[in-house]
């Protein structure tokens, strides 16, 4: 459940966003996740609705996309998306066939794209 | 209105951690966050490797749980300094809870952190808590697709200790493929079969520590870049 702790996070970057811009009321936040950062979408949703609850927030909506996996080879430097991007076992290379050690180049941030307030 | 922000959610943490890796590295201590499920062995493993290399290194623990002082407790009868971190619920470390429990160590000649994380082999591996590098540990008695499971944690750990191999022929676990799992998602990570009880394969993981702690002696000093 570090769902809860991300949320808190997200509240925190929130409010120190809307001061910034002068903005008192949110409508929503749109938050991009790796499909291997371990997030659960409904599970932060949940999260986020709790720590929300009667605050200046509550009812803002928490938008959410999943960046899918990039890998580059391990062997030949092949750039390629996994068909399967919740898993990284065993994928081998569409160019070489290499299926060890792929670097992860996108799949693994956490982050708040953008958010709307009024 | 549309306000583009692009910030990483964890960077509360991250930045406590950033200062946390400057701290450790002015004072060359080298800061390892063991991460397993629970009853793994992580607690043993340390009792062990306290003992073990009690007059190579000095050597600290931090220990995670969720309630009690159990392992803190196990941990100092070793002679090590201890100090309990009890999360209450809290499903991981962060790099706050470190800092603040940093304050009961005395961190003068240390040689060795250990960040006894919370037993949880998911949350732990998205926190950052300051350290050089994430051990990972696994029992044969957990079953081999554990790094197929839980890819994050084996794809940034340094380490895999595969614990109570004196298990292994009572248990269907295939070493080979959970090191071949486990080396898919990192090819450079280091795999060490070992066993508290028995104490085989030990010897492999103590030279691990002994050459990442004369590593990290031998690091620059961050900000002037020159050694000490």
């Amino acid at each position: 459940m570090h769902e809860m702790s991300i949320a808190q996070s997200l509240v925190g970057i929130v409010q120190q966003e809307m001061a910034k811009h002068g903005v008192t009321r949110l409508v929503s936040v749109r938050v991009r996740h790796g499909a291997l950062a371990a997030v659960v979408p409904h599970a932060l949703e949940f999260a986020w609705q709790a720590v929300t609850q009667d605050t200046s927030l509550a009812g803002a909506r928490l938008d959410m996309e999943e960046v899918p996996v990039r890998l580059r080879c391990s062997s030949c430097g092949q750039e390629f998306a996994p068909e399967e991007c919740d898993r990284l076992m065993l994928i081998p290379c569409p160019s070489c066939g290499e299926d060890l050690g792929h670097e992860v180049l996108e799949g693994k941030e956490l982050y708040i794209e953008n958010l709307e307030a009024e | 209105m549309q306000i583009p922000v692009v910030r990483n959610i964890l960077e509360a943490n991250d930045r406590i951690a950033e200062e946390l890796r400057k701290r450790f590295a002015v004072q060359h201590i080298l800061v390892l966050n063991l991460i397993s499920s629970p009853g793994s062995g992580k607690t043993s493993t340390l009792e062990r490797t306290l003992t073990d290399l009690k007059d190579e290194f000095t050597m600290a623990v931090i220990e995670g749980d969720l309630t009690t002082d159990n392992d803190a407790r196990r941990v100092a009868a070793t002679g090590a300094q201890a100090v309990q971190i009890n999360t209450d619920g809290a499903c991981h470390l962060d790099s706050g809870m470190v800092l603040d429990a940093l304050a009961s160590i005395d961190t003068d000649g240390l040689d060795i952190l250990f960040v006894e994380n919370v037993g949880n082999l998911v949350c732990p591996a998205e926190f950052t808590v300051g350290e050089d590098a994430k051990v990972a540990l696994l029992s044969v008695a957990e079953g081999d697709d554990k790094p197929e499971k839980y890819p994050l944690l084996f794809a940034e750990a340094h380490v895999m200790l595969l614990n109570k191999v004196d298990l292994l022929p009572y248990v269907d676990f295939d070493l080979d493929k959970a090191t071949r799992h486990a080396r898919a998602l990192n090819k450079d990570i280091a795999v060490y079969p070992v066993s508290c009880r028995t104490r085989e394969g030990l010897e492999a993981w103590y030279d691990w520590l002994r050459q990442a702690v004369a590593a990290k002696k031998a690091q620059m000093r961050p900000e002037t870049g020159k050694e000490d």
